[in-house]
C-alpha cells in the first residue's frame, strides 16, 4: 500500500512538474469560458455580417440565443479537449519504457500492477477535475446569462460524456501496456475510437457502441431519452473495466 | 559462502545464442570483475540475475535463494545499477532517493537518515537541482546511491565506468571500494585497468561461457607466462641475438622477447655472457589482464 501511494504521488508530481497540469488546466478553463462566450457573441456577429449576408440573399432577423446554444458549443468543444488530453498523455507509459526508468523500481520489488493502477488513477483524476471544471464554468455562465433548465437531461448527458472520456483513457492505458512507442499508442487509440464512431452509423449497432455517449446534443434537445443510452452506457463501463484488467495482465508479462 | 551461484545458464535471442551454459561463483565480500567484449552477454547475465529476463536453462541462486523470472523476491538482496541509469528528470536527487526508499518499504525516519548518508557518500549532499541537468557522472553516482539504499547483500553494476571521464571513473571506483565492507560487488566492464585497480575476483566471459574465473591473484599466477624480455645497450648485440635465436621477437628499439619453450633462459644468458653483451634489462613478463583477455577471447 505504501509503495502504491508513493508511486501515485510520483505520477502526480510528474503531471505537475512536466507542465501537463497547467496546459490542461488552461485548456479546460478556456473551453469552459468559450462555450457561453461564443453563444453570447453569435447575435452580435450575425448583426455585424448582416449586410454581407443580405447581399447573398439571407436576411438576419432577431436572433435570440439561450443556454442551449452554449451547451451545443460545449459538446462541440469538449472532444477537442479530450484529443489534447490524449495527445499529452499518450506517452505516460512509453516514455518510461524508452528511458528504462521503471526497471529500477521493478528490481526494488515494486509489483507491476501498482504501476498500471497509479497511472490509471492519475489520468482519471486529471480528466475528471478538468472535465468538471470546464462544465462548472460553462454552467455558471449559462445560469448567469440565461437559464440552464431549457436543456433536457443535462446532468445525464454530461455524465455520459465524462464516461466516454474514461473509456478513451482505459483504451489508452491498455494500448500503452501493449505498444512500445508513442505513435503506436496514438494510432491504435485513435483507430479504435474511429472504428466505434463508424460502427455507430449502422442502425443495428448504434446503441451498443461507446461513441454513442459522445452524442450529447440529441439528449439535451430531448430528441432521445435516457433509456436510449442505457445499453451504450453499460457497454462502455464494462469495456473500460475489462480494458483495465487486461492492461494489468499484459503489463505483468511485458518485457521491459 | 557464495553470494551468487550460476549454473548452466543458457539464453538465446532468436537464433543468436548469447549464453551457452554459463557457470559463475561469486564469493561473499568480493569485488567481482565480470569482463567481456561488447555483446558478449554481460548485461543479459545481469538482467537474468534480476529476474528481468527469462533464462532458457540453468539455475541462479542468490544468497541461497533461487531466482524466478518475473518474481522479484530475491531482488531484496540485490542493488542494481544499470549501464545507463535513467531517473525521473523532474525530481531532485534527495526526492528521488526518498521515493526509492518508499518503494522499497523502508521506514520513514530510517529512510531520511539513509538517504542523507548515501547522498554524502556519493558526493551529492549539496545538490539542489533537478536530475534533468545532471551529468553522466552524477547520474552514475546517484545510481549507486539508489542501489545501496536498502543495504543489499549483492551490488550489481553494469559497466559503471564505461561512459565516464577519468575523474568520474575514479570517483565511482572509490565509492565501490568504500562500500566493499558492507556488500558483495559484481561489476561488468571491459576496462581492464579498473579491474586491476579494485577487483579481488574476475571472470572472463566469452562466447557465452566464463573462460577463466577465480581470484585475480591466483589467475595471474596460474597464467604466468614464460615470456621474457631482454633489452641490450647496443644495436649490434641485438642483431646478433636475433640471428642466433630466430624465434625471438623484436618489440622495440633494442628490445626483444622470447618464450622459454623456444629457448631456455640459461641458454640465452650464457650466450649473452660469452659475448660480453651489455644488457640494460632482463625480466620475466607478468601476465597482464589484457594478454589474458586476448588469450581467452581468441579461443
Amino acid at each position: 500500500m505504501k509503495s502504491l501511494i508513493a508511486f501515485i504521488k510520483k505520477e502526480v508530481l510528474e503531471q505537475i512538474r512536466s507542465g501537463r497540469v497547467m496546459i490542461l488546466g488552461i485548456l479546460f478553463v478556456l473551453f469552459g469560458i468559450m462555450n457561453p462566450a461564443v453563444a453570447k457573441l453569435t447575435p452580435w456577429l450575425l448583426e455585424a455580417m448582416a449586410d454581407s449576408l443580405a447581399e447573398t440573399g439571407m436576411i438576419v432577423t432577431d436572433v435570440t440565443v439561450s443556454a442551449m446554444d452554449s451547451w451545443v458549443q460545449f459538446f462541440k468543444n469538449i472532444p477537442m479537449a479530450l484529443i489534447a488530453f490524449v495527445l499529452l498523455e499518450s506517452s505516460i507509459f512509453t516514455r518510461e519504457y524508452q528511458t528504462g526508468t521503471l526497471v529500477l523500481f521493478l528490481t526494488k520489488g515494486l509489483e507491476r500492477y501498482k504501476v498500471v493502477v497509479s497511472k490509471t488513477v492519475a489520468l482519471t483524476v486529471l480528466w475528471t477535475l478538468g472535465y468538471w471544471l470546464c462544465f462548472g464554468i460553462t454552467y455558471g455562465y449559462n445560469a448567469y446569462f440565461w437559464d440552464n433548465s431549457v436543456a433536457h437531461n443535462l446532468m445525464f448527458s454530461v455524465v455520459c460524456w465524462w464516461l466516454f472520456g474514461l473509456w478513451v483513457i482505459a483504451l489508452l492505458i491498455l494500448i500503452s501496456a501493449i505498444a512500445n512507442s508513442n505513435t503506436g499508442v496514438l494510432t491504435v487509440t485513435g483507430g479504435v475510437v474511429l472504428a466505434s464512431y463508424l460502427l455507430g452509423f449502422l442502425p443495428k449497432l448504434k446503441e451498443y457502441v461507446p461513441t454513442m455517449l459522445a452524442d450529447g446534443n440529441t439528449l439535451i434537445y430531448g430528441t432521445a431519452g435516457k433509456e436510449n443510452y442505457m445499453v451504450s452506457l453499460a457497454v462502455t463501463v464494462v469495456v473500460s473495466i475489462v480494458c483495465f484488467v487486461i492492461s494489468i495482465l499484459i503489463f505483468n508479462r511485458k518485457q521491459l | 559462502m557464495d553470494m551468487l551461484r550460476i549454473t548452466g545458464l543458457q539464453k538465446r535471442f532468436g537464433d543468436k545464442e548469447v549464453l551457452r551454459g554459463l557457470n559463475l561463483l561469486v564469493p561473499e565480500h568480493s569485488i567481482f570483475g565480470f569482463i567481456g567484449k561488447n555483446g558478449s552477454g554481460k548485461t543479459t547475465t545481469m538482467k537474468t540475475i534480476l529476474g528481468l529476463l527469462k533464462a532458457d536453462a540453468g539455475e541462479i541462486i542468490v544468497n541461497g535463494e533461487k531466482v524466478v523470472y518475473g518474481q522479484t523476491a530475491t531482488n531484496r538482496y540485490i542493488g542494481y545499477l544499470p549501464d545507463v541509469p535513467e531517473f525521473y528528470p523532474f525530481m531532485t536527487a534527495p526526492e528521488y532517493l526518498r521515493f526509492c526508499g518508499e518503494i522499497s518499504g523502508i521506514k520513514r525516519t530510517e529512510n531520511e537518515k539513509r538517504c542523507k548518508e548515501l547522498l554524502e557518500l556519493v558526493g551529492l549532499g549539496d545538490e539542489k537541482h533537478r536530475i534533468k541537468g545532471f551529468s553522466r557522472g552524477m547520474k552514475q553516482r546517484l545510481g549507486i546511491a539508489q542501489a545501496l539504499l536498502h543495504h543489499p547483500k549483492l551490488l550489481i553494476c553494469d559497466e559503471p565506468t564505461s561512459a565516464l571521464d577519468p575523474v568520474g571513473r575514479k570517483e565511482i571506483l572509490d565509492i565501490l571500494l568504500a562500500v566493499k565492507e558492507q556488500t558483495t560487488i559484481i561489476f561488468s566492464t571491459h576496462i581492464l585497468s579498473d579491474v586491476e585497480r579494485i577487483c579481488t575476483d574476475v571472470a572472463f566471459l566469452d562466447n557465452g561461457v566464463a573462460g577463466i574465473q577465480g581470484k585475480l591473484s591466483d589467475i595471474k599466477t596460474r597464467y604466468r607466462s614464460e615470456e621474457y624480455q631482454l633489452e641490450t645497450e647496443n644495436d649490434t648485440d641485438m642483431i646478433i641475438l636475433m640471428q642466433t635465436f630466430p624465434g625471438m621477437k623484436q618489440i622495440g628499439r633494442n628490445k626483444i622477447t622470447f618464450c622459454e619453450s623456444d629457448y631456455t633462459v640459461f641458454e640465452v644468458l650464457r650466450f649473452v655472457s660469452d659475448r660480453h653483451m651489455a644488457i640494460l634489462k632482463f625480466e620475466r613478463l607478468e601476465p597482464t589482464l589484457e594478454s589474458l583477455f586476448m588469450e581467452v577471447t581468441r579461443k
